[in-house]
This record gives C-alpha cells, structure tokens and sequence, in this order.
C-alpha cells in the first residue's frame, strides 16, 4: 500500500475458518479500500459465504484477525454494516414494510419515512399489504436488499443478490448498487452472475478451496493466480 | 444509536404475538394436545372428588409440560425459517432483548392455554380447591415461568441440533425435576387445603436463579455455531 492509498476499511489477516476438518477458509489475507464496489467470484465451496459471514459478525475465525472500520468486535461497528444473506432475512407472515418496521426498530431508526424510502429505492411498492411469503423470489430478493440497506451503512455485505432475479430487475439493482457505491459506501458482493457487474464492479476478487487467488479491475482472470495483490 | 433493551424487547413481543395471531401455530397445536389429554385421561379413570385432589395437580402439570415443549419448539422454527434469526444477530439490538421477549411470549402463550383448559379440568375431574383460590394462582404464575424461561433457554440451545424436537424435551425435563415437583406439590397441598408454602418459595427461588442463569448466558447461546 503507497503513502497516498486510501485507508482499507477491511482487513483480513491470515484467517482461518476451520469446520470440523474440513477449513473453508485457508489463510486469507486482504485489504479492501472503502467507497468501492468488490465482486467475490468463485465456485461452489470456495469460501465466498464463509468469508462474508465472518466480515458480518456470524462466524467466528479459528484463527486470524477481521478489522472492520478499525474495529475488530463487530459488534462496535454492526450500526455500519449492512448483511444481505442467501436466504431472505424476513419474517413469510409480514408484509415487507411491517418486516422493516420491526427491523428499523432494532437499530433506533427513528425516521418514520425511512421503511418506505428503501422499499421505493428497491423498485417496491411499500403499500404492498401482502405478506413476504406470497412475493416471487425476486421481490423477495429485492425487499431483503431493502432491509440490508434501512439502516444507511458504510459497508454492505451481500451475498447472491441477483439470484432468482429477472434481467431487468436485477439491473435495476445493479444500478442502484452503483449509486449506493458513488455516495462513498463499500460494497462486498458474493454472485455467481459477474457480468452483470462489469461496468459497476470496481474490482473481481477471485476465491479458490478458502483462498483469494486474484484480483483484477476487469471481469477477465488474471493468468497467474499467484499475482494476488493484498 | 440503537433503541433502548426495554423498547426491544416489547417490538419483539408484539411482532411475535402478531406472528402466532396469524399462523395460530403454538396456540392450537397447544390446545388439541391439551384436550387430549384431558379427554383421554377422564375415560380412563373414573375418581371420586377426594382422589380428583389427590391426582389433579400432577396430571394439570404434566399436561401443561408436554404442551408447553410444543409452543416452546415452535417460537425459535420461525426465527430459523430464512434465517432470519442471522438479521437479529447482525443488528445492535441486545441478545437478551430477545430472550425476554421470547420468554414473555410463551408465558402468554401457555398461560392463555392454561386459562382455556382450568375450566375443562374442573368439570371433568369435579374439582374443589379446599385451599384458598388466590394461591394456586401463584403457583400457576410461578410454575408457567419456571417452564417456559428454561424451556426458550433450552429450545434456543437446541436450535442448531438435527432433531431439535427430541432434544428440547431430552433437556428440559431433566433440569425442571425440582420445578414440576414443586408445581405438583403445591396444586395438590392447595386443593386439599394444606399450606404449599414451602413449595411456592421454591418455585420462586427456582424462577429467581433460572432466569439469572439464563440471562447470563443466553447471548452465548445465541452466537454459538
């Protein structure tokens, strides 16, 4: 890192996520600049989920270090963090804006507009009376990112976003992301869907059995793996 | 900022108590279970008001136990389903908000429960209380609590397990021994007009340590993989 790069808002040293034998993360050792937009690509059983969740809070390391904004209990920096998991994070039985209403209470939001701004931001309807259980899985998909996004933090972890997303809506987010990026937030994003970020990703994070093995500024691979820069 | 633990802890509660409005899953799974029993156990004996004294408190209890492990399985399934316990663990809110939260939704639930069925108790098994009425209310308030705060505590630390529905039970029976003899004993002291001091000063200390206890550890419990 030069004199001149920006602080990283990230940092992970030599981490080490052990389950029973078998180690889904083998040593990961990166910086993440903040105000930029990450894509983490890889196959199934690379690590991406493991590593996300343990950048959240949710899995602990069986060795090595997280720093998160400088802070390494996440819980000092969770009002910063924003988490988007595979699955939708939301109660089937509510409707999405009764989902946020109950969330936005969790992190002291005291705005009573701000359930309905995320929902429009997403492309939703916040009169939308029915429950989260009857949404297709892209409204589902979209109402989760709502509620990633209610409590306007500094750093969004998302994983699989745009999966089960038509083309069009998925877009639409993929937009939104960028312009959530350009107010100067981090974004990390798991997806299996690269190309829908090319023009958006500021940088491809390669994972491969635990490790990150690259990283580029464009879609393409790198030819030498070992040319990871951290 | 994030809003105060009490503020917490009575969203959680009502978005609980508006969930269990809709689905009506604890509530009626409780209930059938609970007539079951009642049903079943008049046809089988036939006791005269003197041994109605005698078996009514175990029998109330047992009943209760057994629905409760059934509410008790059901609060934590809906925070696993999209797993949206992960959006509790990631926000601010205190882990012990939560808790309470559950806890004080099961006692409403078991207690509605309890208030349904007393009634059917008494016509089916011809009960007189020879003690005054106000204490087994106590013995009732005191007994649901010692039952359901272990019973959250042990249905969350049984969240994670593959058969969490038969290791619930496997848990809490065991730790609640001194509970249900103290419920047991004091019903049925009350109902044949015995003093069920002794029982219900247990069942309070009972109440007092547990809920310490899993107070303590509960935020534990909550972020254990």
């Amino acid at each position: 890192m030069t004199e001149n790069a920006p602080a990283p808002v990230i940092t992970v040293s030599n981490l080490i996520k052990q389950f029973g034998r078998f180690a889904a993360l083998r040593g990961v050792t990166a910086e993440f600049s903040g105000g930029k937009l990450y894509a983490i690509l890889g196959d199934n059983g690379a690590g991406k989920t493991t590593l996300l969740r343990t950048l959240a809070g949710l899995s602990r390391p069986s060795s090595g270090a997280v720093a998160i904004l400088g802070a390494s209990k996440f819980q000092d920096i969770c009002q910063q963090v924003g988490y988007m998991a595979h699955p939708s994070l939301l109660y089937d039985e509510m409707s999405g804006i009764e989902n946020l209403k109950y969330f936005a209470r969790l992190y002291g939001i005291a705005s009573p507009t701000r359930c309905a701004e995320v929902i429009r931001a997403v492309g939703l309807d916040p009169g939308l009376v029915r429950p989260v259980g009857q949404y297709s899985q892209g409204m589902r998909q979209r109402m989760s990112l709502a509620r990633a996004l209610l409590n306007d933090p500094k750093i969004l972890l998302l994983d699989e976003p745009f999966s089960n997303v038509d083309l069009h809506s998925a877009t639409g987010m993929v937009q939104l992301l960028a312009r959530t990026r350009d107010e100067g937030k981090t974004i990390f994003l798991v997806t299996h869907q690269a190309s829908l970020l090319e023009d958006a990703a500021d940088e491809f994070v390669w994972m491969e059995f635990g490790k990150i093995v690259a990283r580029s500024r464009e879609l393409k691979r790198p030819e030498n793996p070992g040319e990871a820069r951290t | 900022m994030s809003a105060p633990p009490t503020g917490i802890t009575r969203t959680t509660l009502l978005k609980d108590l508006r969930l269990e409005w809709r689905s009506k899953d604890a509530v009626n799974s409780m209930l059938f279970f609970s007539l079951l029993v009642v049903v079943v156990f008049s046809f089988s004996f036939d006791p005269s008001a003197e041994e109605s004294r005698q078996i009514a408190g175990g029998l109330i209890w047992v009943a209760f136990l057994f629905a409760a492990v059934v509410a008790l399985n059901q609060t934590w399934a809906r925070e696993i389903r999209n797993q949206v316990l992960d959006a509790y663990r990631v926000s601010p809110a205190p882990a012990n908000s939560l808790f309470l939260a559950k806890t004080l939704g099961n006692f409403i639930f078991v207690s509605v429960l309890e208030a349904l069925m007393t009634p059917l108790f008494i016509a089916f098994y011809r009960l007189r209380t020879l003690g005054p009425a106000w204490q087994l209310l106590l013995a009732a308030l005191l007994g649901t609590w010692a039952l359901v705060v272990n019973g959250t505590f042990f249905a969350a630390m049984s969240l994670r397990t593959r058969s969490r529905e038969i290791m619930l039970p496997l848990l809490l029976f065991p730790i609640s021994i001194p509970a249900v003899l103290a419920m047991v004993q004091s019903t049925t002291a009350i109902l044949n007009g015995e003093s069920a001091r002794f029982w219900i000063v247990l069942l309070a200390t009972y109440d007092v340590v547990f809920t310490t206890v899993c107070l303590l550890l509960f935020e534990t419990v909550l972020n254990a993989e």
